[in-house]
């Protein structure tokens, strides 16, 4: 029967349900300025009147914030759904960061072999054996160390995207590599050498599309990585900035109000984060075994 | 064996030269040591008399050999924030984040194994499936969150356990340690419960994968065919091989452990070295972050000579080889 075969290939229901609530985040995300009730940027449209009014659902609740406020009066909705904002762009920027730079290197590295393909997968032994939250720490170090405050606040968006990216190439070089090492041994690749077409255009245009889809199963499980580590260094206080905040650093400031017993202002971006993390880790699982069970769990 | 481990030695000296190297360009080049250290409105005849002493006019090279030697002296230079020697810095915060990792980790084995072996054994059983759905959300749960709410429940809710420091210390005169006073064991169960949590998922995700594919293999078969006792036959003969790949991910996941334990020292302001370091990260205090990347770069060296040698006590058929 017909609607079995189609049952039976439907993901599960845990990945169905990701991938709504991910849904959801996207639209969220791009119509935040419209669907948000106030601007959190914007101080005219909140008051010190409503500071620190615990969620609709509890006891002197109001049924305009539905989390609550936090202590200067701000929306909660609001505030989260612009910090989500900043943590899926920095989390995409900083995997599509990586991503170029490894599918690049890793290209590079498999296609020609010998020193090259030494001194690049040395590199990145070396770089991984370091874990990445240490390795974005110290670079936000040395940000803070050779950059005055100023640019420190502007560009911190682009020093967090390459601080996370640093060390994600890795894994993104060391796949791609080996998959071209296979391929530059195919028929298609030699002849297409044989015919003196150039290197780069074999590399881009011969090659890549065919390791493609590891890169894609890479990535979204590389995404909910980096909304993480974005999200530690923002709590560590190395990362957005309290002007510009980040989920992380939403969590950061609720921190401050956890023995007030102000817990929602801490702990409603911080089940936000879990929750859409906990979303992209289920499909990034789904998408492995299902395109290349090959691939490890990291 | 011992082609083996001189291989690994010369690796491991490679890596401990580039993290040298890296530190090196650090110290000399990110923020100026000079400006650092001179008093407040020095003349330029002062500056240049202290860039000398310091040996800043040197060639880089020079620069560098002297720089490796008073590396293996000890001498890591000063804090910026403290005016200390970075090296007793180091030292002095280096039992607290010690007793927290060792207590984390000897809490992860001893929780993860049995877990582990539960759920290969026995998928069916109420707790094997609860630990199964609740690898996932451990996966995706921050340690920063992890901490948040143990301390929003146990600490803020229940006050039942204090959420920031070591308590009481008891000084053993090189050692300044926690495990002594009732307080100081108080203060140490969230940090290394949240420590500890992100290395179980993984040790018993491990042992369960490894222990459903030992169990499949012909000599368990045999073993069984044989007649001989489960216990035997689970314990000594399977559990004995699906630990090797354990000792090798608990060594390798040694750089994870020392991220996660810079979170969880921030998280409950546990005054060890994550915690000088994320403070290093703000201030910032170069000479503390370089001279925390050397430690960090001589650990996993170590840890990593540690796990090979391990690897041949546990596994015989490597010794002849």
């Amino acid at each position: 029967m017909a609607w079995q075969s189609l049952l039976h290939r439907l993901p599960p229901v845990s990945v169905m349900i990701a991938g709504l609530i991910l849904a959801i985040v996207v639209v969220l995300v791009i119509f935040a300025p419209m669907i948000a009730p106030m601007d959190p940027r914007d101080v005219s449209s909140y008051s010190l009147m409503d500071m620190e009014i615990p969620p609709a659902f509890m006891e002197g609740g109001d049924s305009r914030f539905l989390l609550g406020t936090d202590n200067q009066g701000r929306d909660l909705v609001s505030v989260i759904l612009f910090g989500l904002r900043i943590s899926i762009l920095i989390g995409l920027g900083a995997v599509l960061f990586a991503a170029a730079v490894g599918v690049v290197l890793g290209l590079i590295s498999g296609f020609f072999g010998g020193v090259v393909d030494s001194i690049v997968m040395r590199f990145a032994d070396v770089l991984v054996s370091f874990p990445t939250i240490l390795v974005a720490l110290l670079i936000s170090g040395i940000a803070r160390a050779q950059l005055s405050a100023d640019t420190v606040l502007l560009w911190a968006p682009v020093i967090l995207i390459f601080a996370i990216a640093v060390n994600e190439w890795v894994q993104y070089a060391r796949t791609v590599r080996a998959s071209t090492m296979v391929e530059v041994a195919r028929d298609y690749v030699r002849a297409a050498k044989v015919i003196g077409l150039p290197s780069g255009r074999i590399m881009m245009r011969h090659i890549l599309p065919n390791v493609m889809s590891s890169v894609m199963v890479i990535s979204t499980i590389n995404l909910a990585g980096a909304i993480l580590t974005e999200a530690t260094l923002s709590f560590l206080g190395a990362g957005m900035p309290p002007t510009y905040p980040s989920l992380g650093t939403l969590i950061r400031i609720g921190n401050q109000f956890l023995f007030s017993g102000l817990w929602w202002i801490a702990v409603m971006p911080a089940a936000v984060l879990v929750i859409l993390v906990l979303a992209v880790n289920v499909i990034g699982d789904y998408l492995r075994d299902r395109f290349n069970p090959k691939l490890m769990a990291r | 064996m011992i082609r083996i481990l001189s291989v690994r030695l010369l690796q491991a000296l490679l890596v401990m030269l580039a993290v040298t190297a890296i530190a090196f360009i650090m110290f000399r080049f990110v923020g100026d040591p000079v400006a650092a250290m001179v008093r407040e409105g020095a003349t330029q005849a002062e500056k240049d008399a202290l860039r000398a002493t310091l040996g800043l006019d040197k060639p880089l090279v020079l620069q560098f050999i002297e720089f490796v030697g008073r590396v293996l002296r000890g001498d890591l230079g000063t804090s910026f924030r403290y005016q200390q020697p970075v090296a007793s810095l180091l030292m002095s915060r280096l039992p607290a984040t010690l007793e927290l990792v060792i207590i984390a980790t000897v809490m992860a084995l001893a929780i993860g194994i049995p877990l582990g072996v539960l759920c290969a054994l026995k998928p069916q059983a109420v707790l094997s499936r609860l630990t199964q759905s609740m690898t996932l959300v451990g996966i995706s749960m921050p340690t920063f969150v992890t901490g948040l709410l143990l301390i929003l429940i146990f600490a803020v809710n229940l006050r039942w356990l204090p959420s920031s420091g070591r308590g009481d210390l008891v000084d053993l005169g090189f050692w300044q340690s926690g495990f002594l006073t009732a307080s100081g064991l108080k203060s140490l169960i969230l940090p290394s419960i949240t420590l500890a949590l992100f290395q179980l998922t993984l040790i018993m995700r491990l042992v369960r994968s490894e222990m459903i594919d030992v169990l499949s293999s012909d000599y368990i078969r045999f073993a069984f065919a044989r007649g001989l006792p489960r216990s035997y036959i689970y314990g000594r003969l399977a559990l004995r091989n699906a630990l090797m790949p354990v000792v090798t991910v608990t060594g390798l996941q040694i750089g994870q452990l020392i991220a996660f334990a810079i979170v969880t020292e921030t998280v409950f302001q546990w005054p060890g070295m994550g915690l000088l370091f994320t403070n290093a990260v703000g201030y910032p205090d170069v000479p503390v972050l370089a001279a925390y990347l050397l430690f960090v770069g001589f650990l996993f060296v170590l840890i990593n000579m540690i796990v090979d040698v391990l690897y041949t006590f546990i596994d015989p058929r490597l010794r002849t080889k």
